[in-house]
């Protein structure tokens, strides 16, 4: 006998036991019809596996469980199953639920049963299915299903097992009576429980009110090997609470919210326990059960063994029901049960007791009377609460409160309530305010889940954003570095430009000078001795210092223009074509003076020739150094314009080469002038054309082949050896994992092979792209642009002037003019030629900065990176975790990651060569138009700027918020804060260090900063006021296009002075 | 008979409020007849004109409230309240005194607030201490026990004619003086052994007040039986005020009065057991009525030895009203199954 322990509380109602518990338990006969609820336990209902209209033997099982908690249900005998619809169901709301309707055929035919012989052979999952499968729930009221409980111990570790016998509650005697007349059985069913779980001990908790019921179990547990206890407790209810049983017999509370198994305890009602016995030993389902039919309205107060499905009806009729006396007809114990209000709800698995009460037994209840706060309450309360307090509480709606006062460890007891002298319905408060919590909590829930979902996603968008940020201050710094550098370089060369452009300039003056000078001398000296004049030798002499002079210069000037030639090679072959071209026409006027002279005999023939012979050597020096010049410009001059200019080169060659052709014809044909100089000239030429044709072939396959320039590095074939290499790598490290994974002792070496293989491809990759990036930067300069745009205005201008002429002498009716209008044709050709050149290069540079430029493309690369590194960290997590649990996968896995990784970088990569170049575009693009921000100064704006939006931002959100998270909001604002501070000093430094540099060189950049927008709102002005003029010829115009043209050099100049200090 | 849908529980305990006022109105009898054997038929005649004013305030009351009168009326509550104020006025109180602490009881201490459960404090004593603070003559005038007057002590129309008006004020001087209370705290010079022996009403009239405590005490001790409250109320207040009148009296016993005169003049069994046992202004739990008994005790010394008044019971009980709900958040039973009690009224769920 164990020792008994004591619970807070309790009460004890009248008792009203002796009426049924004096026959012994009878069978209650088969109805017409058994209706059978789905949801007959707790958890989710079964459902159904048979049809309409089929037959159905007794223990077949009609409706599965669904799920692990839930219960199977069986037909109670055999039968025609007529309908599965909406009945109404033992459920205090009165309510209908799906049910299978059974007609017995009256054979209570069995069904297949398979008891088991040997339990204790079985294992343990087996002997639970088997009480799974025969449907036992709970039998003391829940109806939790058994086999969920007694699988617990795996789990728990379950030291003791409680039987609760208990029956507390007043009138109900089944229990009571079971125990009496088979106390064997329920000792069997513990046998099977407690060879499922291995408590220690076994304590069956019996009132002392059922004095045959102790003497049977006593009886029935001699002998037995197990530890059973038979422990009577002091009648009281609620002691037949599991809770109250425990304390009572064990003297551990159930911690709130916990089960008795987290203490070491199951409890199991007897009736289960016998259940547990007859599904085990007889292979019978949970079919029928043990109900007391009492309360006054009956004649009959007994216990009956009732078919589960059988409807209140059949059972009343059958005790003796006095319908008219009837006022209140409740299934279970008058404290917890609940009153139905039809007679054709059915007995389920959890029904113990129907009570037909008249109203003198069970009279209703009078009006409630104000709380008085007497405290009675709390004196029987089995839960130790303050019920009263619990029901201002309810009452009040507050909640918060009554849940504070643990609301939710009442256990509905109805004790309160019954000795509640103002006859208050305590217990209908508390299941209000319970079910209002829970009501309430599941909205918190939701709007809890919506608002985790928002924040997520809001952080999320933040991370995003700031990393974003923090990319694009990066990239603006490296633009802002890569600019600066660049800009370095450019001024540097121009310097060296400017230098040595004014250098020949001045050159170019002094050697003009000196041939101004030689002509003078000359045309002295030709007078002096066409006029036979005596000063000759004189001016002779005079002539030839000229001479000399104007050699030296021009020797200098060559000298100059060749130095230069590296630099600035292109503009200078203009300049020594043009002296090549005049030496030319000079040594042919000389020439032409020569044959004058020899044809008239004169005295300076001589002198004639030699000059004749000088101008010659002149004009082939200023040839061969045009023709140096330009081929050493062809070199590192942009090979497009260099293949025009070849090919005008050739043409022009060609040219020159027919008209020597005809005139050689000519000549031999009238058979006069020098035949054989002609013939010489001839093949000159035509070895000139052949050259230069040659020339322009060669250059123009090397462009074809390699688009950029001759230097320019072949794509396609490092490209595909990188891919050849990585699919190398891919394969090998497949191998290599598949060899890791079975174990093969190669592993090792492949995968050392595979680092070999990658760092292979690292190489092929790393050849690729400095090719790449190398072809990058050979795209034609802007310089040459430039060119091919002063090329093309020029010939416009000459269109324009021809066609200015052309129509002046059409005006006049010149015979020229149809002339000229050809030339004009001509001339436009050319223009349109060069406008051609020029758009070319111009698409051409542009396509080389323009695909990066795209920002949807960038988005694109940016996208798939971000993708790739989502990748590569879910790869890592799963990794990790896989190595944290020594899954044999891991070490795959972390193959997998190194791979992502890689295809990371790749992205990463293409993202960061896209976004460079694209940025570098834009930047140079806007130090372009806005030359006065300079990139650097500008991210510093963007970000002080973006962290005033942030604070302002989070400012907002103090404001609004309040509670908990106000401290992390204020630590959020004063972070920013400082952040935007720090911002904001970075970028004053800046701009005040700007300003110093400025003033270290005397000017003042604000004041040059204004200058520069004015200048541009001038060229703007202009700009419009051209647009506005509508006549095209006026003086106007002119006017205004001088005048645009004069703001536009105000501007560029005032503009590149500010880049300067901005930069 | 058409077939009920209620919740449960099915039973109720045949228990009614009516029930447990009838049983405090029956535990106040002995007192009652101590008071009346004692100190003449002043306090019987307090006590019915006192429950007639109350019945028809109450009345009046529940039916400017719309409520049903004859419901309320027969919860008895207004009648307990009624008898408890009857019981601690002066026996010769004039009829008006009791008119307005009745009325002040039931409409304004009780009924304004909403009625029987929700008066915060305890409607007798708000009577009580009104009456005290606004007419401190008539009600510190206090009748000299029988046993004390030689003769002549006005019957009961003589009695009625004092109360109702009839009677010269001066006249009733002879039948009254000072309680023990007051007695002691204005004794002079005298040290307390001395006043014990000096003063009449102390050497020869404390036996009656030892008598109407005695009769208090059996009362309350009925109504503990009957379980009408519990134990910690009560006990703790008494403890609490021997307690503290042992360590002054111990430490000066010429200065203060012996814990066994504390306890058995003035009010402090009635107090005990039918004033700080009113459930609606007392605290709730057990934990939570012993402090606010032990509190009343504490406080009920203070105020006699140093306060302004001869007894302390009605403030120091409103005092402790106040603090009820306070008390109440502080000493939540531990619930089954929790580690320890809640505290306060927030906090994790």
């Amino acid at each position: 006998m164990g020792s008994v322990f004591e619970f807070h509380g309790g009460i004890h109602p009248p008792e009203n036991k002796r009426q049924s518990n004096g026959a012994p338990i009878s069978a209650a006969p088969i109805p017409d019809r058994l209706v059978l609820p789905f949801n007959q336990h707790i958890g989710a209902p079964a459902d159904a596996v048979v049809e309409i209209g089929q037959r159905v033997l007794k223990g077949q099982i009609i409706a599965e469980a669904i799920g692990r908690v839930s219960v199977n249900i069986h037909a109670p005998t055999s039968g025609i199953v007529t309908d599965i619809g909406l009945y109404a169901i033992p459920h205090a709301s009165g309510m209908q639920a799906p049910c299978i309707i059974i007609e017995p055929d009256g054979k209570d035919e069995w069904g297949e049963r398979r008891a088991l012989a040997d339990f204790r052979s079985l294992k343990k999952a087996e002997l639970t299915d088997h009480i799974r499968a025969h449907g036992i729930a709970g039998m003391g009221g829940a109806g939790f299903p058994t086999d969920v409980k007694l699988h617990l111990g795996d789990d728990h570790i379950v030291n003791t097992l409680v039987i609760n016998a208990a029956e507390c509650e007043p009138y109900i005697t089944a229990d009571d009576m079971l125990m009496r007349e088979r106390a064997d059985q329920i000792i069997g069913g513990i046998e099977v429980i407690a060879h499922l779980l291995k408590p220690s001990h076994v304590l069956i908790g019996i009132e002392d009110n059922k004095p045959q019921a102790i003497r049977a179990l006593e009886e029935a547990k001699r002998g037995n090997p197990l530890n059973i206890d038979v422990v009577v407790v002091p009648t009281k209810y609620p002691s037949g609470g599991e809770k109250q049983l425990i304390k009572l017999l064990t003297g551990v509370e159930v911690p709130s919210g916990k089960i008795p198994a987290d203490v070491g305890i199951v409890c199991q009602n007897v009736g289960t326990a016998s259940a547990i016995y007859r599904a085990v030993h007889h292979g019978e389902p949970l079919i029928s059960r043990v109900v007391t039919i009492t309360g006054d309205a009956v004649n009959h107060r007994h216990n009956l063994e009732v078919l589960i499905g059988t409807p209140f009806r059949t059972l009343l009729d059958h005790s003796g029901v006095r319908r008219k006396e009837m006022y209140r007809m409740v299934m279970g114990g008058p404290m917890m049960g609940f009153a139905m209000t039809d007679e054709e709800v059915p007995v389920v698995k959890t029904t113990n007791c129907i009570i037909a009460a008249t109203i003198d037994e069970m009279p209703p209840a009078p009006p409630a009377n104000p709380c008085i706060r007497c405290g009675m309450c709390e004196q029987v309360c089995p839960a130790e609460l303050l019920p009263q307090q619990l029901h201002w509480f309810a009452k009040a709606k507050e909640f918060d409160k009554a849940r504070h006062h643990n609301l939710f460890d009442c256990i509905e007891c109805g004790a309160c309530s019954f000795v509640c002298p103002s006859n208050i319905e305590l217990v209908q408060y508390y299941r209000f305010a319970k079910a209002e919590i829970r009501a309430e909590e599941a909205e918190q829930r939701k709007a809890d889940h919506a608002r985790e979902r928002f924040e997520a996603r809001k952080a999320r968008q933040e991370a995003e954003e700031a990393e974003k940020q923090a990319r694009r201050k990066a990239r603006a710094e490296e633009a802002a570095k890569a600019q600066a550098v660049k800009k370095d370089a450019a001024e540097r060369k121009e310097t060296v430009k400017a230098d040595a452009a004014v250098d020949v300039k001045a050159l170019k003056t002094a050697a003009a000078v000196a041939r101004t000078k030689l002509k003078k001398a000359e045309k002295a000296l030709l007078q002096a001795q066409e006029s036979g004049a005596d000063n000759q030798a004189e001016l002779e002499t005079e002539f030839k210092a000229a001479q000399a002079k104007s050699n030296a210069a021009q020797q200098k000037l060559e000298q100059a223009e060749k130095g230069q030639l590296g630099a600035a090679a292109a503009p200078d072959t203009k300049a020594l074509k043009t002296a090549a071209a005049v030496a030319r026409t000079k040594l042919k006027k000389a020439q032409t003076a020569l044959k004058a002279a020899e044809e008239k005999g004169q005295d300076g023939v001589d002198a004639l020739r030699d000059t004749v012979k000088q101008l010659q050597d002149k004009a082939d020096a200023a040839q061969k150094a045009y023709d140096d010049a330009q081929s050493g410009a062809s070199a590192p001059a942009a090979p497009v314009a260099d293949i025009k200019q070849l090919k005008t080169n050739a043409a022009v060659a060609r040219t020159k080469l027919k008209k020597a052709e005809k005139q050689l014809a000519a000549a031999e044909e009238s058979g006069e002038g020098d035949l054989a100089e002609l013939k010489a000239q001839v093949e000159q030429l035509r070895s000139k054309t052949e050259a230069a044709q040659q020339a322009y072939d060669s250059a123009e396959s090397g462009a074809a082949g390699a688009p950029a320039s001759a230097a320019a590095i072949d794509l396609a074939p490092l490209k595909e050896e990188m891919e050849k290499a990585l699919a190398k790598v891919e394969k090998a490290q497949a191998a290599a994992d598949a060899a890791a994974e079975k174990g093969l002792p190669t592993a090792d070496k492949m995968k050392a092979g595979v680092d070999k293989l990658r760092g292979k491809y690292e190489e092929s990759k790393k050849a690729f792209e400095d090719a790449q990036l190398s072809n990058n930067q050979k795209q034609p300069s802007k310089i040459n642009i430039d060119e091919l745009k002063s090329d093309m205005e020029a010939a416009l201008a000459k269109v324009k002037k021809a066609e200015a002429a052309a129509t002046a002498a059409e005006e006049k009716g010149l015979p020229a003019a149809e002339k000229m209008r050809a030339g004009v044709e001509k001339l436009r050709g050319k223009y349109a030629e060069a406008k051609q050149a020029f758009e070319a290069a111009q698409q051409q540079s542009a396509a080389a900065i323009q695909p990066a430029v795209s920002p949807a493309q960038l988005a694109e690369l940016q996208a798939d990176m971000d993708a790739a590194q989502g990748k590569v960290q879910k790869a890592e997590a799963a990794a990790k975790a896989a190595a944290e649990k020594g899954l044999p996968t891991a070490e795959k896995m972390q193959a997998g990651v190194e791979k992502l990784r890689g295809k990371y970088e790749e992205a990463r990569q293409a993202y960061e060569e896209a976004a460079g170049p694209a940025l570098n575009g834009n930047a140079a693009e806007s130090a372009v138009a806005v030359p006065d921000i300079v990139p650097d100064i500008k991210a510093l704006k963007q970000q002080v700027s973006i962290m005033r939006t942030k604070l302002r931002k989070a400012e907002k959100a103090l404001e609004e918020a309040e509670g908990d998270d106000l401290a992390a909001l204020q630590a959020e604002v004063a972070e920013l804060s400082q952040r935007h501070d720090a911002a904001k000093a970075e970028f004053d430094a800046a701009e005040s260090r700007q300003i110093e540099l400025a003033a270290a060189e005397g000017v003042d950049l604000k004041k040059l900063k204004v200058d520069a927008a004015m200048a541009r709102a001038e060229v703007t002005k202009a700009e419009r006021a051209i647009s506005k003029v509508t006549d095209e010829d006026s003086d106007e115009l002119s006017q205004l296009k001088d005048s645009l043209q004069l703001a536009q050099q105000r501007a560029d100049e005032l503009n590149a002075t500010l880049s300067r200090f901005t930069d | 008979m058409a077939l009920i849908r209620t919740s449960s529980p099915h039973l109720h305990k045949v228990s009614r409020t009516s029930d447990v006022m009838r049983l405090v109105l029956l535990a106040t009898l002995p007192g009652l007849l101590a008071m009346t054997f004692f100190f003449g038929w002043g306090t019987l005649i307090n006590v019915i004109w006192a429950s007639l004013l109350a019945l028809g305030f109450e009345a009046a009351i529940i039916k400017l409230r719309n409520r049903p009168v004859r419901y309320y009326l027969t919860d008895y509550s207004a009648l307990v309240t009624a008898l408890l104020l009857g019981l601690a006025l002066p026996p010769f109180a004039p009829w008006w005194l009791t008119l307005v602490g009745v009325f002040v009881a039931i409409v304004i201490a009780k009924h304004l607030y909403g009625g029987l459960g929700q008066n915060p404090f305890n409607p007798a004593m708000v009577a009580y201490a009104l009456l005290l603070v606004s007419f401190p003559v008539d009600m510190t005038r206090w009748t000299l026990p029988t046993v004390m007057v030689d003769g002549g002590f006005p019957g009961l129309f003589e009695t009625l004619g004092i109360i109702f008006g009839g009677i010269d004020a001066t006249q009733i001087d002879s039948y009254t003086g000072a309680t023990p209370l007051d007695a002691l705290r204005h004794r002079g010079g005298l040290t307390t052994e001395e006043a014990w022996r000096a003063v009449p009403v102390l050497a020869d009239g404390v036996g009656a007040w030892h008598a109407v405590s005695a009769a208090y005490f059996m009362g309350g001790i009925f109504l503990l039986y009957r379980k009408v409250f519990t134990w910690h109320g009560p006990l703790s207040m008494l403890i609490s005020l021997t307690v503290i009148s042992t360590l002054f009296f111990a430490v000066e016993p010429d200065a203060y009065g012996d814990p066994f005169f504390h306890l058995t003049t003035g009010a402090t069994m009635l107090g005990a057991f039918f004033i700080v046992t009113d459930p609606v202004t007392a605290a709730t739990s057990n934990r939570g009525k012993v402090i606010y008994g032990a509190c009343i005790g504490l406080l009920i010394y203070v105020i006699r030895t140093w306060g302004g008044y001869p007894d302390a019971v009605a403030f120091a009980v409103l005092l402790m009203n106040l603090a009820a709900p306070f008390i109440d958040q502080y000493t939540q039973p531990r619930t089954y199954g929790h580690q320890k009690a809640r505290r306060g009224m927030k906090g994790d769920a």
